[in-house]
């Protein structure tokens, strides 16, 4: 009988459509599974509500869990119970091996244009702190873009959420 | 509640749409990944707010932004116009706007339905990094005749209903009814 610890292992095998390095696992965006009469019920939350890879996840889980061999009920919640604090620290040393700096710790008020051109964000290639802010706005809404001066980089971080 | 959420949704919709009519004309490369990075964001928010209502209503999403009749949309006269290729306005209107959709937000976010007051929350984390952008244009161009006069005449639209939305209505629902009967 497939249990939710089955569900989860299945589901740490589907690598994030966007970045493919880490799994949804990984990103913490799984919220819930419960398993019930051949039925597997998964919560999860889009990094962000633009995410333009909600579609390709969700299909993605449906898929895995009927090879499973169960019955799919994949549920999208908007709500505000996911916070890239929750990205594991595998998924944080995934995201920096693949030149994608992770993202700094969600502090109590919202993070302004000053904390991001002032705080220190390391280069994921060469680890200096001598970053800057080039765009708030990248490829998708959870990256800006930032450059490195030490190894003169441009790389990607995954904004605080 | 349900017209209040979709006041907003239709706003988020609607201004996610223009502010994508900067992809690859904007003035700068930067602000052209920035605008269609907003404009996708806002697009995504408008349907987490389209899918509560469904939800209530038992429609989809999809129905709500593209299969309403055009009077039935409660956008903003602000969010409808078409600015490009007009930067001073169309960045007058990203600020403008962000300030309203704080404030609406910020009572969303004390609703008393759960559902409602998290998708608020989440939205609302998000649009930061929109308020980022729009303060920081807004600091760059504050100074400059032509911003503050757009600043001026694009204010009293935020509260304002566009007249008709004509021609937005029929480009944003065009590929829909371009195939009779079709299921999406």
């Amino acid at each position: 009988m497939v249990t939710a610890a089955d569900v989860w292992e299945a589901l740490a095998e589907i690598p994030d459509p966007e970045i493919p390095v880490v799994s949804l696992v990984d990103l913490g965006v799984v919220r819930e599974v419960a398993v019930e009469d051949g039925r597997a019920r998964v919560d999860f939350t889009p990094t962000f509500l633009g995410c333009p890879a909600l579609e390709v996840m969700r299909d993605a889980m449906a898929e895995r869990l009927r090879a499973l061999g169960v019955e799919p009920e994949i549920r999208v919640r908007s709500d505000e119970g996911w916070s890239t604090d929750r990205i594991t620290p595998e998924g944080r040393e995934k995201l920096r091996a693949a030149g994608l700096s992770p993202p700094a710790p969600r502090a109590a008020g919202a993070p302004t244009l000053v904390e991001l051109q002032t705080s220190v964000f390391r280069c994921p290639y060469c680890g200096s702190t001598d970053t800057k802010l080039e765009n708030v706005f990248g490829p998708t809404p959870c990256r800006s873009l930032r450059y490195c001066a030490s190894c003169r980089q441009p790389f990607e971080q995954f904004k605080t959420l | 509640m349900n017209e209040l959420l979709l006041e907003l949704a239709d706003d988020e919709f609607v201004i996610g749409w223009r502010d994508s009519e900067w992809t690859g004309i904007a003035p700068v490369l930067e602000e052209d990944v920035a605008f269609s990075s907003i404009a996708q964001n806002e697009i995504g928010h408008a349907r987490a707010l389209y899918e509560l209502v469904a939800r209530d209503l038992g429609t989809t999403a999809d129905e709500l932004a593209f299969d309403r009749p055009p009077e039935e949309y409660r956008c903003s006269a602000l969010v409808a116009l078409r600015l490009v290729p007009d930067w001073a306005r169309t960045i007058a209107r990203r600020y403008l706007y962000e300030q309203a959709d704080e404030r609406r937000l910020a009572k969303l976010k004390a609703s008393d339905d759960p559902e409602v007051a998290g998708v608020a929350e989440k939205i609302d984390r998000e649009e930061a990094y929109h308020r980022m952008h729009a303060q920081m244009w807004f600091d760059r161009l504050r100074d400059e005749p032509r911003f503050v006069e757009a600043l001026e005449e694009l204010r009293p639209l935020v509260d304002q209903r566009p007249a008709e939305l004509g021609e937005l209505w029929e480009e944003m629902t065009s590929v829909r009814r371009s195939v009779a009967g079709a299921t999406w």
